[in-house]
């Protein structure tokens, strides 16, 4: 079983690789880190930046490719599926198969950069952590997009639209939400609040890791200030992390079953 | 041997397979047809495992699916519609699928050389005319010498050659005692591929018998003309009057008929 899901995988490595695209996608990410190292100041800022472009555009492209593979993949998926082999292990092979060149693009494309200009040694911890959480996030995402693209199986403007829309409210409206939120309801005791809200939104989580880390508050948005504010930093990293592996673990879950139960 | 009991599906509220029975014995050649939206698709995807039914059962060679999927490994799909990954070469895709199903080729090197294959082996897949990924999907279903063959219109984009070669070797699978089955709207190339006819309408099955009793039955001597006949082309008097004798032959003279 693990050596087919191995197979599935290198397959899927070998034909992505030719596809170029997720090699440009690394190039992306090593010209933007290289010229935020050259042009940006120092190394934290550098990283900080990164994280920011990061944080923004890796839940999208994520998400977009695992629906994308979905959609095109269609054909091939159901001919794959009329052979003698275990479902499970057919999701756990393709879904890895896609994930992980668009996670090592990102991982190896930033950090090449980030060792050729030293920062690999001057500032480990945080260029492991932004590195990882790109990673995480690409994961988290794609495996997003796959169950997108496996619930609207037959309709396609609603898969895109839906993707469309919860990445504009993770990425962009979630934390001025909660703020309009505290706003209006300032008079009352938040804090838990806040901190619940925020652990339902990964983007939000890998942000305060990235501003816990980097330990500037003025950056951290207002569920980052409270969670600074509530944990500290190291538990407040912890827990954020925890979170994120829970974040990690639902939707791959979720689209295993989905998977596994699917009528194609 | 594939028994199928009950056989429900619905796709929300629309049933499409409406308590299929149906035995279709070993080595027979059987050939579905119907028209489009029927549920002859879904009864194949059913059998694959691609859909799951929501009541009934299924054996295939004495095996009841349940979720299981090792009983696949006796059966070649060639499916309708054959596209695969863009950049992957016609010679990985079959090693590919040799790692998957984790089985050694029979006919590999046969069935390349009966297609006209070699020269296409190292070509990326996008690059194949619809003909030819047609051929590779064949080249697939059989290379492995399963024991029972779909194909789900098998020759809609091949040319007149590929498609006589493709119907000899059909026939060759079945002098060898292979169960094959075709669903196809084009008449004549079942005429000569197939000896039993299955003919499903609304998630029924209306009809299950030798083609030859078909014929003899509706006063046919085409199969085209008869199963327009059954869908009901005529007037309704007469498709009525047509659609008795059918009945009544299939309930009573052939022996593999279960309704």
């Amino acid at each position: 079983m693990k050596s087919q899901t191995l197979h599935i995988l290198s397959n899927e490595w070998k034909t992505l690789l030719r596809g170029k695209w997720v090699i440009g996608y690394g190039l992306i990410f090593l010209m933007l880190t290289d010229s935020l190292l050259r042009f940006g100041g120092g190394g934290a800022e550098a990283l900080l930046s990164l994280s920011n472009v990061m944080l923004l555009f890796i839940p999208l492209v994520g998400m977009i490719y695992g629906i994308l593979y979905i959609y095109q993949s269609r054909e091939f998926v159901e001919l794959l599926l009329t052979q003698p082999i275990d479902r499970k292990v057919l999701y756990w092979g393709l879904f890895l198969g896609i994930s992980t060149p668009l996670m090592a693009a990102f991982i190896i494309g930033s950090m090449l950069p980030l060792g050729w200009h030293g920062i690999l040694i001057l500032d480990g911890s945080a260029s492991a952590m932004v590195l990882g959480l790109g990673g995480i996030l690409t994961l988290i995402f794609v495996s997003l997009g796959f169950v997108l693209g496996l619930k609207f199986y037959d309709d396609r403007i609603k898969g895109f639209g839906f993707t469309i829309v919860i990445w504009l409210f993770m990425a962009i409206l979630y934390d001025g939400l909660v703020l309009m939120l505290v706003f209006t309801f300032g008079h009352y005791p938040l804090e838990r609040f806040v901190i619940a809200v925020s652990m339902l939104n990964p983007i939000d989580l890998a942000r305060i890791m990235v501003m816990l880390e980097f330990d500037i508050s003025a950056l951290m948005g207002y569920t980052g200030a409270v969670f600074s504010r509530f944990f500290g930093s190291n538990l407040g990293i912890f827990t954020a992390g925890g979170m994120l592996a829970i974040w990690l673990a639902v939707p791959t879950w979720l689209g295993l079953r989905v998977f596994k139960q699917k009528d194609f | 041997m594939i028994e199928i009991k009950e056989l429900k599906k619905s796709f929300g509220d629309l049933p499409v397979l409406k308590g299929m029975n149906l035995t279709i014995p070993s080595g027979q050649a059987t050939g579905i047809v119907g028209p489009n939206g029927a549920g002859k698709t879904t009864l194949i995807k059913t059998i694959l495992g691609l859909v799951k039914p929501d009541s009934g059962s299924i054996r295939v060679n004495e095996t009841l699916l349940n979720g299981n999927w090792n009983y696949r490994k006796d059966i070649g799909y060639m499916p309708q519609v054959a596209r695969y990954p863009e950049n992957m070469r016609v010679h990985e895709l079959f090693s590919f699928i040799k790692g998957l199903r984790n089985q050694e080729p029979v006919f590999e090197k046969e069935l390349i050389e009966q297609f006209a294959l070699e020269s296409e082996l190292n070509k990326p897949l996008r690059t194949l005319s619809g003909g030819n990924r047609q051929k590779v999907g064949a080249t697939l279903s059989m290379m492995f010498n399963p024991d029972i063959l779909f194909f789900d219109e098998p020759t809609a984009g091949l040319d007149p050659r590929s498609s006589h070669k493709f119907k000899e070797r059909v026939k060759e699978e079945k002098a060898n005692g292979k169960t094959v089955i075709i669903t196809s709207h084009i008449m004549s190339e079942l005429e000569q591929l197939v000896d039993h006819v299955i003919f499903i309408l609304d998630g029924n099955i209306r009809y299950y018998g030798t083609m030859k009793a078909l014929l003899e039955e509706s006063r046919e001597d085409r199969l085209e003309a008869a199963i327009a006949r059954m869908m009901g082309d005529d007037s309704p008097a007469e498709s009525a009057a047509a659609e008795k004798p059918v009945q009544n032959y299939s309930n009573t003279a052939t022996e593999i008929l279960t309704f």
